[in-house]
């Protein structure tokens, strides 16, 4: 019974989810919107940790083998793509690149910063 | 025969799992980076279709069912964040400069790149969504006048590799702060980069998924604004 309840709490927040999604026009997806509404609910307390976090966890663990499928999809559109193959993936990759170390080195300056000033 | 076997609605899952289990099981053995199980299910699958002439519509027949978990997945994200939220605030001023920092690296390389390679200002606006989650990146190329689908391939590409460097790349470049770590694989690489951040720990996978809701608003402004630059 437990998992049951979980998974409706889950399903229904992703359901009002795509229902703002619909209502409001903004390019904001509906899993955006359920997860704002979820982190709300969990604050206050109108849906407790305990019941969700079970099949939460589990949702999340085989979160990985939900993009395989559009992964593998990349095939489909090659054809498409060839002409601005090479620009397209070395820009991808590059960038990803840039962002990850701009993003995580600037955090970790920041952090030690803000700690240096505490002391 | 070939045909009741590769008709199932259950192989298309069958084969992803396989090819994940594979995965897990050559990176437990061998140690090596590029066993990321994300990459070697991609590629199982893959020569499995080529292999066997099967086409991806009937592949993705049943394949369609994972993808179909991923709005409540993304849903529950919320809870590692949930869990994270004192972490969050004491440590807002770092976790906001540093998704900033990201999403501005992640527009103007693109731009910088996009001048080099000649890019017509299609194609530029196509890749700019490139490091949000793929919702909000199809809506942010359409409205601009990219070229949707081009955009979806380029941000799962943007996702898996960046799953897949991760470990090496932060390693190389000393970032070691569960916070610096969760915030670089999400605002980097969205979902697919935050699902890499959950398996590293709590704190990694809170601001990996704090990162893809940040990260994916800020773009939408960003990339509105950085449109006129080319």
């Amino acid at each position: 019974m437990e998992i049951i309840y979980q998974l409706g709490i889950i399903l229904v927040i992703t359901f009002i989810g795509e229902l703002l999604h619909g209502l409001i026009p903004l390019p904001i997806p509906a899993s955006i919107y359920g997860l704002l509404l979820m982190l709300l609910c969990l604050k206050i307390k109108i849906v407790k940790l305990e019941n969700v976090k079970q099949v939460g966890d589990f949702l999340l663990e085989i979160m990985p083998l939900m993009f395989i499928p559009a992964a593998v999809g990349l095939i489909t559109i090659w054809n498409q793509m060839s002409n601005i193959l090479i620009p397209v993936v070395v820009i991808t990759l590059l960038s990803t690149i840039v962002v990850m170390v701009a993003t995580g080195g600037m955090t970790e300056i920041i952090l030690k910063r803000l700690k240096g000033k505490e002391k | 025969m070939k045909s009741i076997f590769f008709n199932s609605v259950y192989f298309g899952i069958l084969a992803s799992i396989s090819g994940y289990a594979l995965g897990i099981f050559l990176k437990k053995k061998f140690k090596w980076g590029i066993f990321n199980p994300l990459l070697v299910s991609i590629i199982f699958v893959i020569v499995i279709l080529l292999v066997f002439h099967i086409d991806f519509k009937s592949y993705n027949e049943g394949a369609k069912y994972l993808s179909f978990l991923l709005t409540p997945a993304t849903v529950c994200l919320a809870i590692p964040l949930y869990q994270q939220l004192d972490m969050l605030k004491k440590n807002v001023v770092a976790v906001v400069i540093g998704i900033s920092t990201g999403v501005l690296s992640s527009l103007c390389s693109i731009l910088a790149m996009s001048v080099i390679f000649n890019l017509s200002h299609q194609q530029y606006v196509t890749l700019l969504p490139k490091s949000i989650t793929t919702a909000i990146g199809i809506g942010v190329s359409g409205e601009l006048g990219g070229i949707t689908t081009i955009t979806v391939a380029v941000i799962i590409l943007t996702g898996v590799f960046g799953n897949i460097i991760a470990e090496f790349v932060l390693k190389l470049f000393r970032i070691k702060h569960p916070i610096a770590v969760g915030l670089a694989l999400g605002t980097a690489s969205h979902a697919i980069g935050t699902s890499k951040a959950l398996e590293m720990g709590e704190i990694e996978g809170a601001m990996g998924s704090l990162s893809i809701a940040v990260s994916g608003l800020m773009t939408v402004v960003g990339a509105s604004v950085f449109a006129n630059f080319r």
